[in-house]
């Protein structure tokens, strides 16, 4: 695996920070008047997402983690993992769900997703920024009321549950914001 | 830095371009005013060097020597000066009295905001000073060339001791290594590991006193350990510590010069330089050979001085 000396060090390059893949948010070069350089680098661990401050020694060198993003299609899951199929060489991969989390609540059958791979095995996923799912289950919807007025819960296909209007019926499509999960539109 | 250097001319916009010119010209004549009444002469020594330094925190640019195959000597490499302390200490040994450069000066660094790999650089140095009469000269400098608010409160001197008793409530030079690993380890999260007790003085500088120094006003840092005196004399202080009467000046955090009260001592040279050479390989850097006209100068006699480099673009940045 290749190996990156700190004056290679920027935003976006993908280090082995004590085991886990990890991303460069920011690097800061710091030196005092006349002594060693340090790089003081903020980085996100690609598995936990936790974001956090190392300093390294200028000069040092550090492993690189073999960590890209692929567009690959959901297929299903069954008890345990999550599968996903490469468009163009029809690899099919699972995902434990610790790499899905909480992106489970908006997969849909072939809908297309960034898999993080991390040495060819997912790392995360990521949905699409607006998915279509059906409300299984919902409060009769008030007719008439199409404009103003309150909320209430709906659950989705998947098992997400939404915030809706009120006029929302079970059977229907809806549109869903995946980063916030909220409700957007009809389909 | 970033201010001038062709190295990124991208930095100069044209919106305020006069103005950013000016204020360069008016400081870099109100530079020379302050030195003219104070009788310094302003001198010019060599950018360009048959030996790089054997600092091992300094790496010199080098240019391919395009007289390789008239000389003698075969030297594949001339090296760009990363100040022109050297050259203006071998005219002090010649007898030139006190005297000031301004000059470029370059290091072979990573650029950030607070570095780039050329730079306009005051050095001067004051024969039979000593470090408080330099720090002296340096405010009286300041006072007559930067009118910001902040040169009106005075100035603090600080010893490096102090400072980390002030701002980590440690002693820097009673703590062991280990012992200051341990405590460097738990204010700052680090990937390395290093058996050199500067490493983690450097480390505790830089990053938790460093940014809280000159905030009030200018702050000179004195007194540095033994171990990081570079080309300044050594003494013991009240507590019996070996410590270097070196100097830093700093405003708002930023490092803006460095002082010595110069070493003269000939052996003492000769035996810094070879520390410099053992910590080069120490940290994996390749040694350096040492500066033989600029030994020879010693040898000749250096006079009793006081000598300071200043960042003249970091006092634009203020």
């Amino acid at each position: 695996m290749a190996t990156y000396s700190t004056n290679e060090f920027k935003n976006g390059l993908k280090l082995i920070i004590d085991g886990d893949p990890c991303n460069i948010v920011e690097n800061e070069v710091v030196k005092p008047g006349k002594g060693q350089a340090f790089n003081r680098v903020r980085l996100k661990n690609l598995k936990t997402g936790r974001a956090w401050e190392k300093t390294f020694k200028s000069g040092e060198s550090v492993e690189g983690a073999d960590v890209m993003d692929t567009d690959m299609e959901y297929l299903y899951c069954d008890d345990e993992f999550w599968y996903f199929m490469d468009p163009i060489s029809f690899e099919q991969i699972p995902a434990s769900l610790e790499a899905v989390a909480d992106a489970k609540l908006y997969l849909k059958e072939q809908d297309s997703c960034v898999v993080t791979l991390w040495n060819g095995a997912p790392l995360t996923v990521s949905p699409p920024n607006f998915v279509e799912l059906a409300v299984v289950e919902t409060d009769p919807g008030l007719k008439g009321d199409t404009a103003q007025g309150g909320t209430k819960p709906a659950t989705l296909s998947t098992g997400a549950v939404v915030r809706v209007p009120l006029f929302i019926d079970q059977g229907e499509i809806l549109k869903i914001d995946t980063r916030t999960g909220e409700y957007v539109s009809r389909a | 830095m970033i201010e001038t250097t062709g190295a990124n001319p991208s930095a100069l916009s044209s919106s305020n371009v006069q103005q950013r010119l000016t204020r360069r010209a008016n400081l870099l004549a109100s530079i020379r005013h302050y030195f003219d009444q104070q009788k310094l002469l302003e001198v010019e020594t060599p950018q360009l060097s048959n030996f790089p330094v054997t600092d091992p925190q300094l790496e010199n640019l080098q240019v391919e020597n395009p007289r390789l195959n008239h000389q003698a000597t075969r030297q594949p490499w001339l090296y760009l000066t990363t100040s022109p302390e050297y050259q203006m200490k071998q005219l002090l040994s010649l007898g030139s009295g006190s005297i000031y450069q301004i000059c470029k000066s370059f290091r072979h660094e990573t650029p950030s905001p607070k570095h780039s790999i050329e730079f306009t650089m005051l050095e001067w140095y004051r024969v039979d000073f000593d470090m408080i009469d330099l720090i002296n000269d340096v405010t009286g400098l300041l006072k007559k060339t930067v009118s910001e608010p902040i040169m009106a409160e005075g100035i603090e001197i600080l010893s490096y001791r102090e400072a980390f008793l002030r701002h980590l409530l440690i002693d820097p030079f009673t703590l062991s290594r280990e012992q200051l690993e341990d405590f460097a380890r738990k204010k700052v999260d680090c990937h390395f590991t290093n058996q050199d007790k500067d490493i983690w003085l450097d480390l505790l500088m830089s990053h938790c006193i460093e940014p809280l120094l000159g905030q009030q006003r200018p702050c000179f840092l004195i007194d540095y350990p033994a171990s990081q005196a570079a080309l300044a004399r050594i003494e013991i202080d009240a507590q019996g510590n070996a410590i270097a009467k070196r100097f830093e000046l700093y405003i708002k955090g930023i490092e803006l010069a460095n002082g010595y009260h110069e070493l003269a001592d000939y052996d003492q040279h000769i035996r810094r330089f070879e520390q410099d050479n053992q910590r080069r390989r120490a940290l994996g850097l390749s040694t350096r050979a040492v500066d033989q006209p600029f030994l020879e100068a010693i040898k000749l006699g250096l006079p009793n001085c006081a000598g300071v480099a200043l960042g003249v673009d970091r006092l634009l940045l203020l």
